[in-house]
């Protein structure tokens, strides 16, 4: 396991560059579907991508139970890093967490088993984090919703490969829903719960 | 021919100028030294602690130089300041039944052990203007006598072991206690919360509502089962030491009504409790939270909710005066545009209503 | 006594992680009001602190930020506001919307229609259009996550039926995306449509209330109303005196104790182009000048 010393740095300016990250994931929770790029650079332990260590950096900390996957929690550097630059406690329980970090997307669990949040509180729910492997090649995704000027067109190598379908869940239980940001490098998408799959035939 | 009027900016700093100006008031007066308002106006200097929810003499005594007096004003500079401050950690729970006493007084009992201590009072003052004090008059020295140090048992504590009153709700050293000031508040809340949002409590509002609840606006039968005022420790749990290291040592007010008793089929009857706590010597702000957190148990202790004082969502709502004061003053700020568009919904219901009655408005002039 | 050091754009970074969390949440569930652990600041509450705390949340050294209250950028407060992130932050202020990219307002929507990659910030005093129809949080609550807005729509019926209108000028309320009914901040329903299919991503923040609530961009607002009755903006019947602007929204100006008055835009900075532009209006026949105060 690495020690402190060895472990992959965070940000180098802390304050400019969590603000820089976070203006990426809020055009990106705003135009879902679209394409940001995260500029600001910080270690990445593990299997751990530089948008995804970027993110972690501008919004996790003591009050965010954060859950892993197998691929990222079985990374003792990924445990350290994250546990050290952020501080936030690593829960073993899906339910109850604020965000979750997916590196291996084929293992997704069931999304049902995350916070969806309450009618009441659909806010408390979990932003889920899933490392994939390119965009702008791929399958080719057609999304509408709040954020979206008519169509939204996403070209993604990713897995799951049904994860849209998956998310079809969202508009059922709307409000409550689970949030998503898919990663690939330094680029990012983000998935609210209010966007949908618009069918090939429609 | 009209212009648009411009030149906000300098009208501000021309205004807070003379707001610097008038602070100081005529320049022949002696200035007020912070020391001076630390030590001869230490009420205000305790209650600009209190309700700022920050323990520091120096800066209350600033920020009530800076207000020019006006103590919610104080308390909001006290608050903004507090809001930059990093937080290290929670200290250990203070013990304030061993407080080094400086006032403690019981309506319950005659006497109680360690006695009845009367302290710094202006109780038994007769309020006569005292023209002495205008100008430098010097007190007689305190009277002194050996320190016995005796014991001083909270005298809920004494009731508490004959079973008479509720126990002490919660002794779950380990449990998280709420912060208001840090999570978003949600109810129901719990009694933490509610104690933090009457500890910050504007001592006027608290006041009336603890009155309102004497009067029979949610009647809680109370006894100031103990008020005592002194010195505690504050200890903080170093993790690399191991234990817990002593900050310092704060003033503080703890008040504890004993109030109507509880009971049931399967519950023997025993009085309840109401708490209050103060930093410095806030008596009246403690009495009156303890009276409103009192009232504020009746949904835990299933009493009929029928007064203002026992509805938390109302009370924890209302009682902050710095929210309070910004709400009232901002009506201050223009407020122009939304004026105007019910100046001409009013003006074209008028109309109406005049066409349709077949009455002359009263005319506007010609525009 | 240790003179305090402040964080770029005030806010310590704790603070902006918490209010960026529910920036983005607010932002995934359109309309809905997200409580936030607001925090004291430097300003009294009711007097924009929930804007300026959305505001220090988002901005960044390369933003450009414009400021106004009332429409106007020479307002009081909205001075105040500027002033305090031009010195917390450093960031460039404008006065042109074209020109910024966030816009902190209190109520107004500018003239100007606002482009993709614009923030619209709204100091908001009372997030809860259901407030002034039930005061608890707790029964309110519920009606937003049962979508029972019944009582709306009766107090609604009620004006038509009282004064044959919908007796609501400013604040006039809104469902988002067709779910969450929403306050607009008080801006006067002149400006409601400005909100619906927006370009600009719309953030709200009520500092005293706690709450952070989000139009994303190209999501459709509508106007409460009935099909007998439906949503009609107002404004003053007349021109611009200074611009001769016919579609703005106009402030009334007393010049006379004998009801002498004019009208002139509320939005000093679109006035303003349209004077450089060449536009004139009736009390304007000089070109654009100004007088100053102090």
């Amino acid at each position: 396991m690495a020690t402190i010393a060895e472990l992959p740095p965070g940000f180098a300016g802390k304050v400019l560059s969590a603000q820089s990250t976070f203006r990426s994931v809020m055009d990106a929770m705003a135009r879902p579907g679209s394409i940001n790029r995260i500029a600001p650079v910080a270690g990445t332990p593990g299997a751990m991508m530089r948008g995804t260590a970027a993110i972690a950096l501008t919004l996790f900390d003591h009050d965010t139970p954060l859950w892993l996957d197998r691929e990222m929690a079985g990374s003792s550097d990924v445990v350290t890093w994250l546990k050290f630059h952020t501080g936030a406690p690593i829960v073993a329980e899906p339910s109850i967490c604020g965000f979750a970090l997916i590196a291996d997307g084929g293992a997704l669990p069931a999304l049902e088993r995350f916070a969806l949040g309450s009618n009441e509180y659909p806010d408390r729910s979990t932003t889920v984090i899933i490392q994939v492997g390119d965009f702008g090649a791929g399958d080719t995704f057609r999304l509408r919703g709040p954020g979206i000027d008519g169509m939204a067109s996403l070209q993604a190598r990713m897995q799951p490969a049904d994860l849209f379908e998956r998310l079809q869940n969202n508009e059922t239980l709307f409000p409550r829903g689970i949030d998503v940001v898919l990663v690939a490098d330094d680029a990012i998408v983000a998935i609210p719960r209010t966007a949908r799959l618009v069918r090939k035939e429609s | 021919m009209y212009v648009a009027v411009k030149g906000g900016e300098r009208a501000i700093e021309n205004a807070h100028r003379l707001l610097a100006h008038e602070r100081r008031g005529e320049r022949s007066v002696p200035e007020l030294a912070l020391e001076q308002i630390a030590q001869q106006l230490g009420l205000a200097v305790d209650r600009v602690m209190t309700e700022g929810s920050l323990y520091d003499r120096e800066l209350a005594a600033l920020a009530i130089k800076q207000a020019r007096g006006d103590m919610i004003e104080a308390i909001f500079l006290m608050r903004a300041f507090r809001a930059t401050l990093p937080r290290f950690g929670s200290s250990e729970p203070v013990d304030t039944g061993a407080m080094q006493i400086h006032r403690r007084i019981s309506s319950t009992f005659k006497d109680i052990p360690g006695g009845q201590i009367l302290g710094p009072t202006f109780d038994y003052t007769h309020r006569l203007l005292d023209a002495q004090l205008a100008d430098g008059f010097v007190p007689e020295e305190p009277a002194t006598a050996e320190a016995a140090a005796p014991a001083t048992p909270r005298v809920t504590d004494f009731l508490g072991r004959d079973g008479l009153i509720e126990r002490s709700p919660g002794a779950e050293p380990d449990a998280a206690v709420g912060d208001l000031t840090r999570e978003p508040l949600s109810f129901p809340a719990e009694r933490d919360l509610r104690l933090q949002n009457l500890a910050r409590g504007d001592e006027g509002f608290l006041l009336a509502l603890g009155y309102s609840s004497q009067r029979g606006y949610g009647r809680n039968h109370p006894f100031a089962g103990e008020i005592r005022f002194g010195e505690v420790e504050v200890e903080f749990f170093a993790e690399d030491a191991g234990f817990a290291v002593p900050l310092g040592s704060i003033a503080l007010t703890e008040c504890q009504m004993v109030n109507q008793f509880k009971g049931s089929a399967t519950e023997a009857p025993c009085f309840t409790r109401g708490y209050g706590l103060a930093f410095g010597q806030s008596e009246r702000k403690a009495m009156s939270m303890a009276l409103v957190d009192r009232a504020l148990r009746a949904r835990e202790l299933g009493e009929e909710i029928t007064a203002a004082v026992q509805d938390e969502e109302f009370v924890m709502s209302h009682s902050d005066n710095v929210q309070a004061t910004g709400f009232v003053e901002h009506l201050k700020l223009p407020h122009y545009v939304d004026f105007q568009s019910e100046l001409g919904l009013l003006r074209k219901l008028r109309k109406e209503f005049a066409d349709a009655n077949d009455v002359e408005p009263l005319q506007e002039a010609a525009e | 006594m240790n003179a305090p050091v402040y964080n770029f754009a005030y806010l310590d970074e704790q603070t902006k992680r918490m209010i960026r969390r529910a920036i983005l949440k607010a932002i995934a569930i359109p309309g809905y009001q997200v409580p936030f652990a607001s925090r004291e600041m430097p300003m009294p509450y009711g007097w924009g602190t929930g804007g300026v705390q959305v505001t220090a949340s988002i901005l960044g050294p390369d933003d450009v930020l414009k400021v106004i209250d009332q429409g106007s950028d020479d307002t009081t407060n909205a001075i105040s506001i500027r002033k305090f992130f031009a010195k917390t932050a450093g960031v460039a202020t404008t006065t042109e919307t074209a020109q910024a990219t966030v816009v902190q307002t209190r109520h107004r929507i500018p003239e100007t229609p606002l482009k993709a990659g614009q923030v619209l910030v709204y100091q908001v005093p009372i997030p809860e259009p259901l407030r002034f129809l039930e005061p608890r949080e707790t029964e309110t609550r519920r009606m937003h996550a049962l979508a029972e807005y019944g009582l709306m729509h009766v107090k609604l019926y009620e004006d038509i039926a009282r004064f044959g209108h919908i007796a609501t000028s400013y604040a006039y309320p809104v469902k988002v995306n067709g779910r969450y009914v929403m306050d607009p901040s008080p801006t006067p329903k002149f400006d409601n449509p400005k909100m619906d299919n927006s370009p600009a991503l719309q953030l709200f923040g009520a500092g005293r209330e706690k709450r952070i609530y989000a139009i994303p961009p190209y999501t459709t607002v509508v106007s409460l109303d009935f099909e007998d009755h439906p949503f009609v903006p107002y404004r003053h019947d007349a021109p611009c005196a200074l611009c001769g602007a016919e579609n703005s929204y106009l402030d009334e100006i007393v010049t006379d104790d004998k009801g002498g008055r004019m009208f002139v835009c509320s939005d000093t900075d679109y006035c303003e182009s349209r004077q450089l532009a060449g536009h004139r209006g009736s009390q304007n026949a000089a070109p654009y000048k100004e007088r100053v105060h102090g």
